[in-house]
């Protein structure tokens, strides 16, 4: 099994005439993903590589069925097409976008929490969720994931992502699914969310966790996993040596005061029996180690 | 970006917030000026992005255009915790009743908007958060939903504000609401926010932080652009699109995407050596932009050694070889480059560099080997 996404899941693409839209949107078709619809307004009836496009969400999900949608549009119409795609019956939403206001997220986290309790938001500024073998949705490069399980990855970082999966997959030791949260200020789906789902998921046998500096999300994570988590859980935070005060990347990336070390994420994390380690390399083989074992 | 004082008090008056009437001044002419104009006595303000100012006699008060004079000489190029005064911000002084505390930021854990507020003002906000957390009154605040009059009313008597200061208060953080979500604020702060003698209520200080990813909706922020201080090699890397923050180290860094650029600041650290700088030339980078990362690098002259970690995903490989030899046949790289490739065509990308190899251009299989070579040869 995976979370989220899986071999049925049925996905639009909003921004799909885009350039970026379109190469993402086809390599996810590509992948094997069920790429059913394009949505970009006033490009109705149009077709992307042999993708239909409609005017809107709704009329997308009527033709299709669709019950996924991958946002790649620009920062200003990103809050737009994410309230469309709620409205228009789509239940599992991801945003790759980057770039986006802050106060913009907060608004349409919180409206999407408030009339649409049963939607899912991924992201914004995410590299989206992978299902080795049975679904891509987003940015990335299916070819380093590796199907069949038995472990569950959870990243706030890009690259930092698809590093994890490299190290797991040339050792032999494949994905169930692999989410990538984003590292903006307001995540639609967090580290909780996640985990929980993987606690859940019967072919997950073990987490990966990839945070980085700022905010608190790694240190709540922590008191979950204290309290309700029994499988395994390997962690990696990037920025032990970031300065205070200093964005890094990431518009969530950043020491406030004392508030968002890596050192206090650490330290709350290996007081919930996670295994902490130093670097990405040694985080997989810590975790192909306990694979191993299992 | 942080706001000075003085841009901060504009951005308050433009959502109805009322500040003390004052201006700039860059000479001690223009502050004579600039009293005389507001009126005796006046508060002469070093104009500088660092706190602990009236302590380093940054602020000072005037009751005549001799002090003001003498006070304005004095503050004018005097150095705050390494920021050298160029600016001050001049404004009539204000008789103080009380002080009080009024900031908003986001909430991320809740993701909710927090408003801060307090009866003891004008002190730090994190020593009243240590010594007595019951004196601030927070109010959580839904972004659908946002903060009307009522609400603000009786947030000021939860905070036991004076009785004289809450009708004006809460009318001031209506306006304050206002600026921080329009003026797309990471950060609203008044400390402090005072009561005068006569039943007034106004900002003395402010404090702001825009939300640079919504730049694009504000053309006035231009402004305030044009007078950030940065570190030269920042301004340039900025120039050319690229995430750059200067750092004290003799590794230079380049990587794709802003946790594998911080995860190498660590690596380089765990095996002895210390980065230059954080530099993530993003997703997608083509040639081009490789090129110019390496020519921010090398403007470093503390750049000893540059370690270059790319993962492809959407960055190719290929394109970021291309873009190193491109770089290397444009100008003269006085380091040498230590090099990791994985991902989308590295492959190609290690046979573009393959006949280029040598003791100024090096690649290693993983990303900890790479980060040892480049810190030997950084410490040689």
């Amino acid at each position: 099994m995976s979370i989220f996404v899986d071999e049925n899941t049925t996905v639009i693409v909003q921004g799909l005439t885009g350039s970026q839209g379109r190469f993402h949107g086809l390599r996810n078709r590509d992948y094997g993903t069920k790429v059913v619809a394009g949505v970009t307004p006033g490009k109705g009836g149009t077709d992307v590589d042999g993708i239909p496009v409609y005017n809107t969400v709704a009329e997308a999900v009527a033709a299709t069925g669709a019950t996924a949608s991958f946002v790649v549009v620009p920062p200003a119409f990103a809050s737009a097409a994410i309230l469309e795609a709620a409205q228009g019956g789509i239940t599992f939403i991801v945003c790759i976008t980057e770039g986006i206001p802050a106060h913009d997220e907060a608004r349409t986290y919180n409206r999407l929490v408030e009339e649409f309790p049963g939607v899912r938001l991924l992201g914004p500024n995410c590299p989206g969720v992978i299902s080795p073998g049975k679904c891509n949705i987003g940015i990335t490069a299916g070819e380093i994931a590796l199907a069949g399980g038995p472990v569950g990855i959870v990243s706030r970082s890009g690259t930092l992502t698809y590093q994890a999966l490299y190290e797991l997959s040339q050792q032999g030791v494949g994905q169930t699914t692999c989410v990538g949260i984003g590292g903006d200020p307001v995540p639609g789906t967090n580290f909780i969310d996640c985990l929980s789902a993987f606690q859940d998921d019967p072919d997950t046998k073990a987490v990966m966790m990839i945070g980085e500096i700022g905010g608190s999300e790694e240190e709540r994570a922590a008191e979950w996993i204290a309290a309700h988590m029994t499988k395994p859980v390997v962690a990696y935070i990037a920025g032990v040596t970031a300065p205070p005060g200093r964005k890094m990347g990431h518009a969530g990336a950043i020491i406030s005061g004392s508030k968002g070390t890596a050192q206090a994420k650490m330290a709350a994390l290996a007081a919930a029996g996670v295994h902490v380690c130093q670097n990405p390399t040694e985080a997989g083989e810590k975790m192909v180690e306990l694979v191993r074992a299992l | 970006m942080d706001l000075f004082e003085y841009q901060g008090k504009q951005y308050f008056a433009r959502y109805g917030i009322p500040v003390s009437d004052g201006d700039i001044a860059d000479t001690v002419e223009q502050a004579v000026a600039v009293a005389g104009r507001v009126g005796y006595p006046v508060v002469l303000k070093a104009q500088v992005k660092v706190g602990g100012r009236g302590k380093a006699g940054g602020v000072k008060l005037a009751a005549n255009p001799e002090e003001a004079a003498r006070h304005a000489a004095s503050i004018l190029g005097l150095d705050i915790k390494g920021h050298v005064v160029g600016r001050l911000w001049v404004e009539h002084a204000s008789d103080i009743a009380r002080e009080y505390y009024a900031s908003f930021t986001l909430d991320r854990p809740n993701k909710v908007h927090l408003g801060m507020l307090s009866a003891q003002g004008g002190v730090e906000i994190e020593t009243v958060a240590a010594e007595s957390p019951d004196a601030i009154a927070t109010l959580a605040i839904d972004p659908v939903v946002g903060l009307d009059v009522a609400t603000a009313r009786r947030w000021v008597a939860e905070a036991g504000l004076d009785e004289a200061a809450r009708a004006g208060a809460a009318d001031l953080l209506v306006a304050l609401y206002r600026c921080y979500t329009e003026g797309d604020c990471d950060l609203a702060e008044v400390n402090p926010l005072i009561l005068t003698p006569d039943g007034r209520v106004h900002a003395l200080d402010a404090k702001v932080t825009l939300d640079d990813n919504a730049a694009y909706r504000h053309p006035e922020w231009e402004e305030f652009r044009a007078t950030e201080t940065e570190d030269p090699r920042e301004q340039m890397a900025r120039a050319k699109g690229l995430n750059y923050i200067g750092l004290s180290g003799s590794v230079g860094i380049i990587a794709n995407g802003a946790g594998l650029a911080m995860s190498t600041l660590d690596v380089v650290n765990q095996v002895g050596g210390s980065a230059a700088n954080f530099l993530d030339i993003g997703g997608g980078a083509d040639a081009g932009v490789m090129a110019a990362a390496l020519e921010v690098i090398n403007h470093d002259p503390s750049v000893r050694a540059i370690f270059v970690n790319i993962f492809g995903g959407i960055t190719r490989v290929d394109e970021v070889a291309r873009g190193v030899l491109e770089a290397l046949g444009r100008v003269e790289i006085a380091a040498p480059i230590v090099l990791r490739l994985d991902g989308t065509n590295a492959e190609e990308g290690r046979a573009i560099l393959a006949p280029h190899l040598g003791e100024n251009l090096m690649t290693e299989p993983t990303m900890l080997d790479a980060a040892r070579h480049a810190v030997a040869l950084a410490n040689r």
